[in-house]
Order: structure tokens, then C-alpha cells, then sequence
């Protein structure tokens, strides 16, 4: 593929933003084009919050996102924005802690409880962001395991890379599991992933 | 005398633009002195006014001299005094000029108590663009905009800034001439963030709308109304060290910083 | 890296060592990184109680022979007009970073827009020369904050750098080199009793003593003679005005910053500038894929206007995409001829696609042909 095209979405304050980020720092490690960019409200807390990646092996001019071919959804009005008009050859990932009720698809679905399981590893909804991206990263395939790692590194705010680190490691995890699980169906819904 | 201060004035650029009978001169004349006291290097002072009557001594006087726009004085002083820390630096303002469109200055350089010295000259009026009241037009008096008497109340400019920071604030006449040199010395000697406030005559302006018959008579009603301590008047207003205090000061906080930073130290 | 970062390392390399802002979306990363670097660089931050106060502070620092720059949006670029004036008219050199975003008022705040490119060449009152550059990419926030020191150096005028929110929150990759080309103010050569600030040679550009340097003189917001004393005179406003207004008459060859892409035979060229050039290379590209002759020309500088580089383009057929009711278009009409030019506006808060482009140069060459 020439371009691949995330859309990472939810609320504000998930910290996809950030996660878009270390994506596209990973991107860049990988020695690809990269362009990242984001939408978002007033609000620093809660309200619609979009961020969007391109990756490339060429230039990349235009830097929105118009045919995304992933989209994660972390919340129901961001699944409803971006998640049911997506098309079925693109990859949809749902968190379904939040994301509970999904039109049915016949492929390219993933629905994980990314935040449930991220609080019931560290003990808070921290880091689900990196769990997320981990998931993204395992599930697109896009980028090797190492290079989104020095995304993270890179961008991981002071004294957190160790606990982003294993955010990203259990992400990883459950994205494989999940894919296993999918098989040639190219669907899973996991409950109780990532502990093993 | 003026010879023994001419070394500190531009004479090419006299005469001045104010009238006669007008206060400013002389308030000039007692900062001018007060330079020469301190022996302060004129090629360290920076003088730096707004718009306005007063704003205009900048023009006059042989220093590094900025005449800025109107009610930011303060403001261009302040990346001056930061950028340049042991430069000398002086704002000479209108009340017009301080207390009205550049009100917010004044307050937000007596909070960071930054190493200025202000001298406002109070001549209770606009008188520049012909006589509007100003937030320092005492209550009922009149002017262009107030041709009925002022409704509002003036404010205590000195009040203002003790209470938004300032560490060092006095207030003279331009009648009290030597006491104003006397409150400039020690504005300048404060590390930190003063106000002079200087009541000057506007004749012109303020007087005759006003029942002044002439510039000497708004002269003796400086003379007065001015106290020194005790019970005030109707019209009294306190003269000499107004207040003094201790504080920070923004400048020399923030090269500690840069040294602490720079230094390396472990926490930087 | 993000635009502003980008824009904030370009003004670093170039040697600002001082900023004063007022936080404003969405350039306000610009002061956050300069607060973080600019006291390990030796220099100084300050935020200022509004954005008057923050223009203001520029400029007596730049006054104090320190580098500086402060940036805003929109708004806040509207309350720092009168204070820019008075750089422009006291030759201080000094740089204003705009990240525009919808206006008017308020506005969208969050959204990108080219709703200032007028306001950016006259939006202080009075007749006064301003330097304007538009980046478009995160590379060229970099090289263009670089150059906005530089120009304001060597010509002692404000320069304007002139960002959109989608570039200056854009992140994609950057090559910072170790070190850029520098310039600085010209001194004055002669002893201070033989200084003139403001009287001029042949460069059109007097030569700046900065306060403190043993050159005593005035500045002054009113017109002023050679001596910086204020003087109503006509003969003295004539000549300061007409200098002021034609020094950069000669420069323009090396301030007049701009790309083309394909227009030698283009019968169609899209002009754009920052953000939407990005969707019109894109557009052009496939235009030319599909076998139509189709050309784009990018202004970097966008004041002082291209005029010549757009003369040599006349008899083409341009179109002009921007984030606005039409700004820009009006000074290529006026170039070009407006029967030879084609709009497409956009000013919903959302980037003009490539596909909106697309297909305007299609509509447009269907006619043409």
C-alpha cells in the first residue's frame, strides 16, 4: 500500500492525540513519511477528539485523512462519527469498554475492552492510550513492534516510559491474540484478552 | 538654574510644545535633577513615555529616550529593563496615559515589582487633545467630557499600585520641586517596581474650566492642600514617602534563574 | 515535529533571545516551547498581561539589541496592529508569528483559516512596508522563521510569519541543519556625535544603534526627522514616508520568496500559499496525471506581493484556492487580469481537499478549451 491512513478517536483527554503521535514517531524511525494532524474542541476534558495519521513511503501533501484505512474508536460518539460509515475493507477497532452497541460487519473488526483491561493491569485508565496504540500497531502491522517502541520512548512524558512501555507491550499482545483469534474471518471480540 | 542641568537636555529641540504656566517643566527640571544627583551614566538611562503632554519631556531630554504609543510605556520598558537588565529605566506618564488605556500596565508591573521607576505627572486632565476627564479628575470638577461636573470617582493611583505590588511609592507637587528630586532619588534607589506620582497645573485645560484665574493660583492650592501626616482635608492630599515595601524583583529573579539553569544543576 | 516547534527552533537558530506573548490557540505552543528553551539559551521569556503589552515588550527589546519575536492568532494579532505600526515606523526590527485560525471575531478557534493575509499587510493604519511569509510545510516553518529574523535584521522592518493552524500543529519530519545563516543589524561605523539614526546611504536602511551603546537618540512614533526629533514638516514627512515605503523597492529580487511547479506550458496555474498549497500540489499532480496542463505557483513571501513573477505568467489562466472569502485572489486579478482568474473558497473551519481543487481546474479548463 502506498499510504496508510489512521484515524485515532474518542474523547478528549484519552490522549490520542498522543498517541498519534508516538505512532508517527514510529513511523519516522521506520524511515517513512509521515504527516500527523488533529481536530479538537474547547474542551481539555471530554468533547470529540480526533487524531490522524498518514504514513507513506512518498510525500505526503494533502495531511488529512480522507479514506482512513484504520480507524479506533475509544468512544460511542466517535464510533458513531467515524466507525459505522467506514468502510468494511478498512480495519475498525472498538474499545468495547465504551463502545457497546456495533452494526454489524463482516470483516476487519476488532472489539477489545482496551480501558477495562488497561485499569485492571495498572490499576487506572492511564496509559489506555498506549494499550490502544499497541493494538493498533499489532492489528495494522504497519510498523515492526521496535519502531513504534521508540515511538513511545520518544514521546512518553518524564519518569512514565517504563509503565508506557508495558502499556505498549500489553496492547501488542491483545492485537496478536486478537488477529489469532480472527483468523481468516478478519473478526474477534475478546473479553478477557491480554492475560495470558 | 538651567545651566547646571543643560548637559541633560537636548537644547536643539527647544522650545518645548507646552504652555505657559504649565507644570510639566518644572517636574522635568526636578527628575532632570534628580539624574544628576544619583550621577547616574546618560548613556545607561533610558527614558521611556507614552502619549501626551507630559510624554513629550522625553523628546527634550539627552538620554536613550523612546516615546512609545499611548498607555504602553510600561510595557516597552519592561522588554527593555529584561532584555537589558543594567540599563537605567525611567517611564514618565500622563494620568491619562497610566491610570486610564494603560492602567493595566501600571498594575501588572507593580505585580512582577519589576525595576522601573514611574513618574506620573497628574495634571487631572487630558490636555493634549483639549480637556477630557481622566480616571484622575477629581469628583464634580470639570472638563470637555464632564461639562457638568465629573460623576465619577478618580482613583488613588499610589493606592492602586501598593496594593497590585509596588515597593515604593511617593507623591510631590511641581510646586514641591526639591522634595520631588528628593522622592525620585529614593524611587530610583528601590530594587524594585516605583511610582512617583508628580501633581502638576494644567492652566489651559483643567484651570480655567475650573475657577484657577491663573497658573500661580493653581500653584498655591498645591501648596495648600498638600500634608505631610495628619488629618486631611476636603481637597488635602498626603505629599512625601508614600509606601515602602519589600518584594521579589522580576528581573534579578529571572537571571537567577537563568544561572540556576544554566549552571546544570542537577534539577535544572 | 509540529509547525510551531519547528517555528520556535527556527527563531532560536536565528538568535532571538527574546520573546514576550499572551496565550492564544492555536499558537500557543510557540510560547510554551520559548518559556522552556529561551532561559537555557541565555535569553529571556515573559508573558505579558495581553497581547498589546506583549508587541510592546518586543519591540523594546529588539530596542535593547536583543532578538525578538512574539506570536498569536487572529485575534490577538488584531490587538498588536497599533504597536506594529510603531515598529514599522521607527524601523525596529522584530518578528510576529500569526497562526491563523477562522475568524471573524472569536471566530473558530480551533480551526485553520487564511483569514489574515490583508490584515497582515494592512492592518495598522497608515501607508508602511511589512515583510509576509507563509510556510507550508513543517520543513519551511523552520527556514522561513530563519528568514524572518534575518529580512527584519537586514531591512529593519517587522516581519510577519504567517502560519495556519494546520501547519502549525501539522508534525512531520524535519531536517534541522546545525547551523543557518545569520543577520544582523547593521551598526552605525561612526562616533555618536556624528549619528544620525535615521538618516540614511545608499541602502535605503539606517544603521541601528541599540540603546546602550554609548549612541544616545530619540525614537519616536511621530514623524521624525534624520535626528529621530519629531517634526511635522511636509518636505520631512514626504521623505520619510517615501523612504520608508520604497526601501524594499530594491531587495525585492532576494525577499521575494516563492516555489513554481510545472507552469511552463501550464495554461492553467493554481497559485496557494501555506496550507492549501499543500491540497493544490496534490490536485495539480493529478491534473497533470490526467493529462492536463496545469502549473502551481506558491508564494513564500506573500507581501510584498509577486508581482513580477506573476507578470511573467500573464496570459495563463489561474485559479486561487483560499481559506477565505478571497484575499490574495484580489492582488493576482490585479496582476494578471480578472478575467484570466478563478476562486474557490473555502471557510467552513475544514481544509480545502485536493478533490475540490481537482475538480475547479477541471471545470475551469473545460471552459478554457
Amino acid at each position: 500500500m502506498a499510504k496508510q491512513q489512521a484515524l485515532l478517536t474518542g474523547t478528549g483527554g484519552q490522549g490520542l492525540i498522543l498517541a498519534a503521535i508516538m505512532l508517527a514517531e514510529g513511523a519516522v524511525s521506520a524511515g517513512k513519511n509521515v504527516v500527523q494532524t488533529q481536530s479538537y474542541g474547547p474542551e481539555a476534558r471530554g468533547g470529540a477528539s480526533k487524531a490522524e495519521v498518514i504514513i507513506s513511503e512518498e510525500t505526503i501533501s494533502y495531511p488529512k485523512v480522507m479514506n482512513p484505512d484504520l480507524v479506533l474508536a475509544m468512544s460511542p460518539e466517535a464510533y458513531k462519527k467515524y466507525g459505522l460509515p467506514l468502510d468494511e475493507e478498512a480495519v475498525l477497532i472498538v474499545d468495547s469498554t465504551f463502545v457497546q452497541e456495533v452494526k454489524p460487519r463482516s470483516k476487519n473488526y476488532f472489539a477489545l475492552p482496551v480501558t477495562r483491561l488497561t485499569k485492571a493491569e495498572f490499576g487506572s485508565e492511564q496509559s489506555a492510550n498506549v494499550v490502544a496504540l499497541g493494538v493498533v500497531g499489532a492489528v495494522s502491522g504497519w510498523l515492526s513492534y521496535e519502531d513504534i517502541r521508540q515511538g513511545v520512548l520518544q514521546r512518553a512524558p518524564k519518569g512514565t516510559a517504563e509503565r508506557n512501555l508495558a502499556a505498549l507491550e500489553l496492547g501488542w499482545r491483545l492485537g496478536l491474540e486478537a488477529k489469532a483469534q480472527a483468523g481468516v474471518s478478519g473478526k474477534a471480540e475478546l473479553q478477557n484478552a491480554g492475560k495470558g | 538654574m538651567f545651566s547646571e542641568i543643560a548637559q541633560y537636555f537636548r537644547t536643539e529641540a527647544l522650545p518645548h510644545i507646552w504652555c505657559p504656566g504649565c507644570g510639566i517643566g518644572t517636574v522635568t527640571a526636578a527628575f532632570v535633577r534628580a539624574i544628576k544627583n544619583l550621577q547616574l551614566d546618560q548613556n545607561k538611562v533610558v527614558v521611556v513615555s507614552g502619549i501626551g503632554c507630559s510624554s513629550r519631556m522625553t523628546g527634550y531630554l539627552d538620554f536613550n529616550t523612546l516615546h512609545t504609543t499611548h498607555g504602553r510605556a510600561l510595557a516597552f520598558a519592561t522588554g527593555l529593563k529584561l532584555a537589558r537588565p543594567e540599563l537605567d529605566v525611567f517611564v514618565v506618564m500622563g494620568d491619562g496615559d497610566s491610570s486610564a488605556i494603560g492602567g493595566n500596565h501600571l498594575i501588572h508591573a507593580a505585580r512582577r515589582n519589576i525595576d522601573i521607576t514611574a513618574l506620573v505627572i497628574n495634571n487631572s486632565i487630558y490636555g493634549m487633545t483639549g480637556g477630557q476627564c481622566s480616571p484622575l479628575t477629581p469628583h464634580d470638577k470639570r472638563a470637555t467630557t464632564s461639562p457638568y461636573g465629573n460623576l465619577d470617582r478618580p482613583f488613588d493611583l499610589l493606592d492602586l499600585a501598593r496594593a497590585a505590588g509596588a515597593t515604593y511609592g511617593a507623591r510631590a507637587t511641581a510646586y514641591h520641586n526639591q522634595l520631588l528630586t528628593k522622592l525620585l532619588v529614593n524611587a530610583y534607589n528601590n530594587p524594585g517596581f516605583s511610582i512617583v506620582e508628580a501633581i502638576s497645573q494644567c492652566p489651559v485645560s483643567y484651570g480655567r474650566r475650573n475657577k484657577f484665574k491663573t497658573p500661580a493660583d493653581m500653584v498655591l492650592w498645591q501648596k495648600e492642600h498638600a500634608v505631610t501626616r495628619g488629618e486631611l482635608g476636603g481637597e488635602d492630599f498626603l505629599i512625601g514617602d508614600i509606601f515602602k515595601a519589600q518584594a521579589p524583583e522580576f528581573v534579578a529573579g529571572y537571571g537567577k534563574l537563568r544561572e540556576r539553569l544554566r549552571g546544570g544543576s542537577a534539577d535544572g | 515535529m509540529q509547525g510551531n516547534e519547528a517555528c520556535a527552533e527556527g527563531a532560536l537558530m536565528a538568535g532571538a533571545r527574546f520573546f514576550a506573548g499572551y496565550p492564544i490557540t492555536p499558537s500557543s505552543e510557540i510560547a510554551e516551547l520559548m518559556a522552556e528553551k529561551l532561559p537555557l539559551a541565555g535569553g529571556s521569556f515573559i508573558q505579558m498581561e495581553d497581547e498589546i503589552a506583549s508587541m510592546a515588550a518586543v519591540i523594546g527589546a529588539s530596542l535593547a539589541g536583543v532578538k525578538a519575536l512574539t506570536a498569536t492568532s487572529g485575534p490577538g494579532f488584531s490587538l498588536k496592529q497599533e504597536n506594529l505600526g510603531y515598529a514599522a515606523a521607527t524601523e525596529i526590527p522584530c518578528v510576529v508569528v500569526n497562526v491563523m485560525r477562522g475568524g471573524p471575531s472569536t471566530g473558530l478557534p480551533t480551526s485553520p483559516a487564511q483569514a489574515d493575509v490583508m490584515q497582515a499587510r494592512w492592518g495598522t493604519h497608515g501607508d508602511h512596508p511589512v515583510i509576509v511569509l507563509s510556510p507550508y510545510s513543517v520543513q519551511e516553518c523552520f527556514e522561513l522563521a530563519v528568514k524572518s529574523f534575518n529580512f527584519a535584521e537586514e531591512f529593519r522592518v517587522p516581519v510577519i510569519l504567517l502560519m495556519d493552524e494546520v501547519i502549525g500543529h501539522l508534525r512531520e519530519r524535519v531536517e534541522l541543519p546545525d547551523a543557518v545563516e545569520v543577520v544582523d543589524r547593521k551598526k552605525p561605523v561612526v562616533p555618536p556625535d556624528k549619528y544620525y539614526p535615521y538618516e540614511n546611504d545608499a541602502s535605503m536602511v539606517p544603521a541601528m544603534a541599540n540603546f546602550g551603546d554609548g549612541y544616545r537618540h530619540h525614537v519616536t512614533g511621530l514623524i521624525h526627522d534624520i535626528t529621530g526629533l519629531p517634526s511635522g514638516k511636509p518636505a520631512v514627512t514626504e521623505k520619510l514616508l517615501g523612504r520608508l515605503n520604497h526601501k524594499l523597492d530594491r531587495y525585492l529580487d532576494r525577499i521575494t520568496l516563492y516555489e513554481e511547479v510545472a507552469v511552463e506550458d501550464a495554461e492553467l496555474v493554481v497559485f496557494a500559499y501555506g496550507c492549501t498549497a499543500r491540497s493544490a500540489l496534490e490536485a495539480v499532480n493529478a491534473a497533470r496525471g490526467s493529462g492536463l496542463k496545469v502549473g502551481l505557483f506558491r508564494p513564500k513571501t506573500i507581501w510584498p506581493f509577486p508581482v513580477e513573477q506573476l507578470e511573467k505568467l500573464s496570459g495563463k489562466t489561474f485559479l486561487v484556492p483560499e481559506m477565505n472569502c478571497g484575499q490574495l485572489v484580489g492582488e493576482v486579478e490585479r496582476v494578471v487580469g480578472r478575467r484570466q482568474v478563478h476562486r474557490l473558497n473555502r471557510f467552513d473551519g475544514e481544509l480545502i481537499t485536493p478533490d475540490e481543487i481537482l475538480l475547479k481546474i477541471q471545470e475551469v479548463m473545460s471552459g478554457v478549451q
